[in-house]
Formats: C-alpha cells, structure tokens, sequence
C-alpha cells in the first residue's frame, strides 16, 4: 500500500472522507427540507393543482431555472459575499454548505415536482371525496404515495452533491476535492489525486446502494 | 332523499366551451339504488362529481336530507363529505397502505381514536368479504378485491349516500355480479342510498329500482326500470334496452312461429314487474289439461321483478285453453293469442 501510495498520509485522508460525508449529508438534509418545499410549490400552484396560482408558480418556476443554470463552479463565486457574511469566511466545511444546498435544492425540487405529478390525480380525488384537508392531501397522499420516487430522486442528488463537494474543495471547503487539489495536485502528487478519486467513488457506491434499497422496501406497487 | 335542481355545468377551455350538465332536475328517495345511465360523454361523470362538489356546479342546487350541498362553505362541505361515500372505476386506492390501512384512511381523516377506527376496520373488512387479505397492498389484489376496499372505504364513516361511477366498468362479468351483489346487499342492511352511473344497462336491470337515461348532459327519461324496460320512448333508452333483452321480437317471428305450429294456439305471455312467474307456467299445465311447449323468450330479473316475453305453443281442446287464458289473465301477466296476420 504504502509503495502504491508513497505520497498519502492515510490519517489526512480518512479525516477529508469525513469532511466530505459531513458536507453531503448536511447539505443533503438542507436540500431535502427546500427541495421538498419548492417541489411542492411547483407541482401544488400549476394550473389544476390544489392551490393553483398563476404567480406563484411563475415565480418558484423562474427561482428554480435560474439556479439550475448557473454552474456550480460559478454559483460559489457568486455567494462568496454572501458566505463571508454569514460566516466571516468563505473556506472551510460549513461555508461550503449554503452554496452546496442553493446548488442543489433547485434540482432536487425538480425531482419532487416529477414525483408528485406521478400520483394517479384519482387517489388525490377520493381524498378530497373523504373529505380530507390540504394537509392531509399533502402529508398523507402525495408525500406518502411519492415516497419511493422521492428517495430515488434524493439519491441522484446525493450523488450529484458528491461532485459538488469536490468542486467546493478547491477553493478550500475541505474534504477529499480539497485534499486532492492542494496536497495532490498542485504538488504534483498523483497517488493523492488517485486515492481520493477511489474513496469518491465508494461514496458514490454506498449512496446509491442504500437509496436503492430503501426505495425497494417502500415501493409497494 | 336527494334532490337536484336546475343543476348546470358548463366547462370553459381555451377553443370551446362544453356544456356537460345541462338543467339535470332530478329526486331520488331516501333508501334506493337509483341509476343513471347513458353512452360515453353524456355527463355522467361530471353529473355525478357535482353531488359532492369535487367539480363546482355552474347553477343549479344539490339538497342531500335537507342540506344544501351547493351553499356549503369550504369547511362544511368537507364534513358532509364524509357523510357521502364515494366508489370509483378505477378504485383508486393508496397504493402505499395495507388494506387495512386504506379502509382506515377516511376515519383518519374524520379524527376517529385508534382503537374504534381498528374495530370499525375489522367490521368492514367482514362485511365486504376481505377476510384474510387485511394486510395486503393493493398491487397483490385482484379487481374485484380492490374495488371491495374501495366500497369497505366508502363506507367507513358510515355515509348516508353511496356515489358509484362505473363502479363495475373495469371488472369482468363475474366479478360485476359479485359486486353488484355486494352494493344490494349493503343497500338492504345498511338502508343508504346509492346512485350509481353506468354505461351497461344490465347493471341497471340487476339492482336498480329508478333509473335516468342521460344524453348530451340532459335527462331524456327517467322512471322505475320496469317502465323504462316496458315502455321505453327515445331512441338511446330503447337501444339500452336492446343490450339486455335483444331486438324486440318483431311481426316475421311471430309469422314463423305460427307457420310452424298448426297443432295448436301460439300464445305470446309479457311479465312486468310478475314476481311468481316460474309457477304460472307449470300451474298452467297442472290445472288444465294442456300441453305447453316454449317456443322463445326472454325474461330478465330486474329489482322489481321479472320483465320479459315468452312465446308458447299451447296444444289442446279450444275450450280447455280458453280456460287456461282465462286463469292466466287473472294474474298479473299479461297474455295474447297471436293469430295469422
Ligand atoms: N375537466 C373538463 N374540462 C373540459 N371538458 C370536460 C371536463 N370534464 C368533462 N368534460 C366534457 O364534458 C362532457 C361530459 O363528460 P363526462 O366525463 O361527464 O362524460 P361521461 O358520461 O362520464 O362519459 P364516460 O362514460 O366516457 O365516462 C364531455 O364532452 C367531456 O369532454
Ligand atoms: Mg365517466
């Protein structure tokens, strides 16, 4: 191992998969809870929805476009004000996290309002037959019956926001795009570039086996 | 008792406007299968998702006991809604709950406690015969099952109208009986009223007592099915009336018959609405020294009795069969001779 990976000091590596896993997991809940909302505010405000409104989904529609065209790359430039702000500093693991979520929230909202409109209109008329609120449609009809499409949605994004992290990691976020850029590239140490690109690739692995297998065990159909 | 009027719904889209309902005046008492039936794009559908507003009437009033569904605020219409049960084509069941779960779904959202919705659940799986099948999804059932939950879920929150639109439409004939079955059967023990929608005239002999023909969003005819079935005036209820009992026999039949029977008298019985026909015949031949012999005929059992004509070759003395015609013209059958043309 060591002759393989003269360069790699595994201690460094262990603790950027670690920073990495953090940044995905975090911004994937972050990205979970607005991807979820903006779905819903997409799919519910459409014309025929339950709460139809011309504006409002004008509005979230022209949001979530904007977002999803800007490249990641790009959309961390452009918050570095605004993480220096929150943060008084654009490095490190949790100033990567705002523009990690903006990144990918759009997306995953995508994804939600393609689930949702999945769900066979008849279920959501013979709630409203039984005489069940909005609420209810939402909590115990849509989100319900999306479920599996849900996870499989937030898996892809798990994945995407894998590369995203990697991305934020060159300019200082941490975590393995971090490790990789400054200790393996820019010193010319490729084993390091290497290693981290396996580990990338385990994560990536590990998140689509366990997203596959909850939506499995919730797809009923 | 259900009371419709002047009710209208006109929809508007980009190019036309459609007017789906048009002035539908219409009562239905408390306790009844009522049908309605006509061919597709009628306005059934939309007739029958006006009774509980999930399609918003352009004018006119829905009166279910008294209340008018048609001024209902948002909030009270969800409450009488849970009072009017609602079956579909389609079943349309959460595919995500047991059926346990989906029976459980409306008293959920009636804020029943656990325990009396748990109890309330195993009654109706009894009751719609899903005994065994409480912990499947509604991707391991057949049909007919589904469409049992989906009657078990209508009935949970124990309504007082039943709406079925084309509850048998995607089931094969076995499985329609069987359901049809299930709603008389609930119709009897429960007393609730149940307005059904349907295409197949056969679902209306079976288990209605009135019906309503509908054709471009207006109702043509409506009356008891007997006098629909008899006495059938516009053109789409005579062709509905054609789907169960064949074309009328008409005058050349009848010319055949007689052609062929030169031993003896062709007579022609109607049954309306005759409950006690299969003795008839056989008293007939047990009375009179008679002999009976069935040409053709066609007797269909309605919820008021049967309906229908039979053709027999009566073959003895001119007198004993006089008497014989005599016997029968006191019941309730209907009987003539039919003679060369
Ligand atoms: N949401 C809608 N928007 C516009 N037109 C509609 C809408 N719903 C129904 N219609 C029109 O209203 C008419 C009646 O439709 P409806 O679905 O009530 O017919 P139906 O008798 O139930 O037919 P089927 O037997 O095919 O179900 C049709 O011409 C249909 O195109
Ligand atoms: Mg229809």
């Amino acid at each position: 191992m060591a002759n393989l990976f003269p360069n790699v000091d595994w201690f460094d590596l262990i603790e950027a998969t670690g920073e990495t896993f953090y940044m995905t997991i975090i911004a994937l809940a972050g990205t979970l809870l607005i991807g979820i909302l903006l779905g819903l505010l997409l799919y519910l405000s459409a014309p025929g929805g339950l709460w139809e409104n011309k504006y409002i989904n004008f509005i979230t529609a022209s949001l979530v476009n904007i977002f999803r065209a800007i490249p990641f790359v790009v959309l961390i430039l452009l918050l570095i004000p605004f993480t220096n702000f929150l943060f008084g500093t654009f490095r490190g693991q949790d100033a990567a996290l705002p523009a990690l979520i903006i990144g990918s929230a759009p997306f995953y909202g995508r994804l939600v309002e393609i689930a949702l409109r999945e769900i066979d209109k008849g279920v959501i008329e013979a709630a409203k037959a039984m005489g069940a609120k909005t609420s209810t449609i939402i909590f115990k009809v849509l989100l319900k019956e999306s479920l599996p499409a849900l996870v499989s949605g937030l898996t892809v994004t798990a994945i995407a926001l894998i590369g995203y992290t990697a991305v934020a990691g060159v300019i200082g976020a941490g975590g393995l795009g971090d490790y990789a850029y400054f200790y393996g590239f820019a010193r010319r140490d490729f084993d390091i570039v290497f290693a981290c690109t396996v580990l990338i690739v385990l994560l990536v692995f590990l998140f689509q086996f366990i997203g596959d297998i909850i939506a499995n065990k919730l797809d009923k159909r | 008792m259900i009371k419709i009027e002047q009710l209208s719904k006109v929809f508007k889209t980009a190019n036309q406007t459609v007017q789906a309902v048009d002035q539908m005046n219409l009562s239905i008492n408390k306790g009844e299968i009522f049908g309605v039936i006509g061919y597709s794009g009628a306005g059934k559908s939309t007739f029958i998702r006006l009774i509980n507003r999930l399609e918003e009437p352009s004018t006119g009033k829905v009166i279910i006991e008294d209340q008018e569904i048609t001024r209902l605020n948002k909030k009270d219409l969800r409450l009488s809604r849970q009072e009017i049960g609602m079956i579909f084509q389609h079943f349309n069941l959460l595919w995500s709950r047991t059926v346990r779960e989906n029976i459980a779904f409306p008293l959920e959202i009636a804020g029943v406690s656990k325990a009396e919705r748990n109890a309330r659940v195993s009654e109706l799986i009894d009751l719609v015969g899903l005994t065994g099948k409480e912990n499947a999804y509604p991707a391991q059932l057949s049909g007919g099952q589904k469409q049992r939950v989906g009657i078990a879920r209508a009935l949970a929150n124990n309504p007082k109208v039943l709406l079925c639109d084309e509850a048998t439409s995607a089931l094969d004939p076995e499985t329609t009986d069987s359901i049809l079955a299930l709603l008389v059967d609930i119709n009897e023990k429960l007393g609730l009223t149940i307005i059904l929608i349907t295409h197949e005239m056969h679902v209306i002999q079976k288990i209605c007592r009135n019906v309503a023909v509908m054709e471009d969003g207006r109702i043509v005819e409506q009356g008891s099915v007997l006098n629909v079935f008899s006495h059938p005036k516009q053109p789409v209820t005579k062709k509905f009336v054609e789907q169960v009992m064949g074309k009328p026999e008409d005058e050349e039949t009848e010319e055949l018959f007689i052609q062929h029977s030169n031993s003896g008298q062709v007579l022609k019985l109607q049954f309306i609405g005759e409950t006690t026909h299969q003795a008839i015949i056989s008293q007939v031949a047990k009375k009179f020294d008679v002999e009976l012999n069935i040409l053709q005929g066609s007797v269909k059992q309605t919820q008021a009795g049967a309906y229908g004509s039979l053709y027999l070759l009566a073959i003895g003395e001119p007198e004993t069969i006089n008497q014989a015609l005599a016997f029968i013209r006191e019941t309730s059958v209907e009987v003539e001779v039919i003679q060369h043309g």
